[in-house]
């Protein structure tokens, strides 16, 4: 079983995440950034290209000045020209809002660099609600959605910043591309970096009467959620899902067969994230499975901190905890 | 049969500006435009007029210009072609095979499922192909990093992408202009084939792109208009090019006619843009083009 940190505590307030000084410091608050100047000093090919969001990669660019391109407010040029670099040997990470990233590249990505299988990788800081404070155009809540409808892509969201870290390093290999779907300081999930095989989760805990299963901040949600049902006698099977594609089916179907019960954990659009995959696996292999699903609703998303989202949405371990209580209540009462 | 080790042939390299007289160059464009409709005849349907436009500089880039290895279609130093408008490729497969990047009975497969050969070309598939391309507005950018990635490993290719002049209403070809001076890459050559149509009609009428000479030196790019039908001119241009490690990236706005070479496609270039020629119109081209070549 992996080694956890204490259980999940609320989510952040308003973050500073530009903030130059305290990301160049501090591997927690940009776990991303530190993980690719460490994975460029191994490997000469690797580069960056900046969407006018340099300040994440401080570090790689006092390291690596030369294998740094800044491409400006320009993100389908970037993901373009990745494209092209990729095409002539080389790997190359863009740092992108996740909104920007995803959304307004869909077409680049996925004919520009997924049909030509290249090994580009999009790193999706300020995912989710991330930037809820600036307007539902901040919002990320649709990019998983988009990216693993495209064919080739690898489609990763890490717990938190240990996480990070371990996806960043264990897909730095992969032939094809990435998109990294990076969260903003959510509570620690895990003490060290945990280990991912490619496309597998991993199993946080075990329990028969309810499986929680998250990615991103949803991972420590579904933990910090076990502990309190625990206290009411219900024990669930918890996995971190941080592999969005290719999909653990097998986990899923194995969880479903022991629990009857699954309870999906993310902050992303209940329309093809997280809750759909598991509906759309459980439908074509009939599993007689319960769903319930925490994530944010087909609606116009109200603005403001994330902390106020997470609650106002119940993206918060109560909300777990509600859903999983839902789904165990049996019917009529 | 004969036992014992193979000697490895060395590749061949197709150095840059090889010995060629425009009349050559003319003969070859046309030679194109015959497999271009015989490809298209055996597909069932293609695009005649805009192939037609560019059959001139595709001949003098693949018959002149570009420093090549057909037997080695990945070679690390090999100038890069950028099919931007992607829908004449074409016009680009008989040139490929005749080169010798694939066996010419692949022209055969053209059209059908599993052939390595689409309409739009794939990079994955066809050797040759320097990156896919068929979403217009993308491959300038892809030159861009083509060009960024030659001088991050220090080689002296040159990074030549082919445009529609529609293609340049596209916002990302901005973009890429943008960066492609910003990061003074001299290697990078835009060509825009001017034939002042889109699918749907005059470009300019849909979405003025004029004056485009201006447009591109205002992005910083150096900048000429030639004649792009006329193979004495764009020899004149393609030979004077600077060192790919000079500082300003490069575009020649070639002035060509929509459906050049064919007197239906050019009384008529937006009817041809796609389509089918019956036998009759067949034949009344093929006559046009090989009286030309006689």
């Amino acid at each position: 079983m992996t080694d956890l940190a204490h259980g999940a505590e609320s989510g952040p307030g308003m973050v500073d995440v530009f903030t130059d000084t305290e990301i160049e410091t501090a591997v927690s608050a940009n776990p991303a950034g530190y993980a690719i100047a460490a994975l460029a000093d191994a490997d000469p090919r690797v580069l960056t290209l900046s969407a006018d969001l340099s300040s994440p990669l401080a570090e790689f660019r006092e390291r690596h000045p030369s294998r740094y391109i800044e491409l400006g407010i320009a993100e389908t040029n970037s993901v373009s020209v990745a494209a092209g670099l990729a095409a002539s040997g080389f790997v190359p990470y863009i740092f992108s809002m996740s909104p920007f990233g995803v959304l307004k590249c869909a077409e680049q990505l996925r004919t520009d660099v997924a049909y030509n299988h290249l090994p580009v990788r999009l790193v999706g800081r300020l995912s989710g609600l991330a930037m809820g404070f600036f307007g539902t155009s901040h919002h990320a809540v649709e990019d998983i959605a988009v990216a693993r409808s495209i064919t080739n892509m690898t489609v990763v969201a890490p717990a938190d910043a240990s996480a990070v870290v371990s996806l960043m390093r264990s897909t730095a290999g992969l032939d094809g591309p990435v998109y990294l779907r990076i969260p903003e300081r959510p509570p620690a999930v895990y003490r060290a970096a945990p280990g991912f095989g490619y496309g597998a989760w991993l199993r946080l805990r075990s329990g028969a009467d309810v499986s929680l299963i998250g990615h991103g901040l949803g991972v420590g949600l579904a933990v910090g959620a076990a502990a309190a049902l625990a206290a009411r006698g219900i024990e669930s099977d918890v996995y971190d899902a941080a592999y969005l594609k290719p999909f653990d089916e097998a986990a899923l179907v194995q969880t479903a067969a022991r629990t009857g019960r699954v309870v999906t954990v993310e902050e992303h659009s209940e329309i093809g994230g997280l809750a759909s995959i598991v509906a759309e696996v459980a439908g074509r292999r009939g599993l007689t499975v319960a769903l319930g699903a925490v994530a944010l609703p087909d609606a116009d998303l109200e603005v403001g901190i994330p902390a106020d989202l997470y609650e106002y949405y119940g993206l918060t371990v109560t909300g777990v905890v509600t859903a999983a209580l839902e789904l165990a209540r049996p019917a009529g009462n | 049969m004969t036992a014992g080790p193979v000697t490895p042939v060395p590749p061949v390299t197709l150095e840059r500006d090889r010995p060629v007289t425009p009349a050559e160059l003319s003969r070859r464009a046309d030679w194109i435009r015959l497999n271009t409709v015989q490809l298209i005849e055996q597909a069932g349907l293609g695009h005649y007029a805009s192939t037609f436009s560019c059959a001139e500089i595709i001949a003098t880039l693949y018959y002149h210009t570009l420093r090549l290895r057909p037997d080695d279609p990945v070679w690390p130093d090999r100038d890069r072609f950028l099919l931007g408008k992607g829908h004449v490729a074409t016009g680009l497969w008989p040139v490929l095979a005749d080169l010798g990047y694939f066996p010419a009975d692949w022209l055969a497969q053209f059209g059908r499922i599993g052939s390595p050969l689409n309409d739009h070309p794939n990079m994955r598939l066809a050797p040759g192909i320097d990156f896919s391309s068929g979403s217009l507005g993308h491959n300038l950018s892809v030159g861009v990093g083509m060009a960024l990635a030659g001088r991050l490993s220090g080689r002296d290719y040159r990074v030549f992408v082919l445009t529609g002049d529609g293609e340049l209403q596209e916002g990302q070809i901005w973009e890429a202009a943008m960066a492609g001076s910003h990061y003074r890459l001299g290697g990078l050559i835009a060509i825009v084939d001017a034939n002042g149509f889109s699918g749907s009609g005059p470009t300019s009428a849909a979405m003025n792109i004029e004056p485009l000479a201006q447009r591109f030196a205002a992005f910083g790019w150096l900048t000429s208009e030639i004649d792009g039908n006329d193979t004495e001119a764009l020899l004149r241009i393609f030979d004077g090019l600077p060192d790919p490690g000079s500082e300003q990236p490069v575009c020649v706005i070639a002035r060509t006619r929509k459906g050049h070479g064919a007197a239906l496609f050019e009384q008529a270039p937006q009817s041809w843009h796609l389509g089918l020629l019956s036998a009759e119109q067949q034949a009344e081209v093929v006559a046009e083009i090989t009286a030309r070549m006689q």
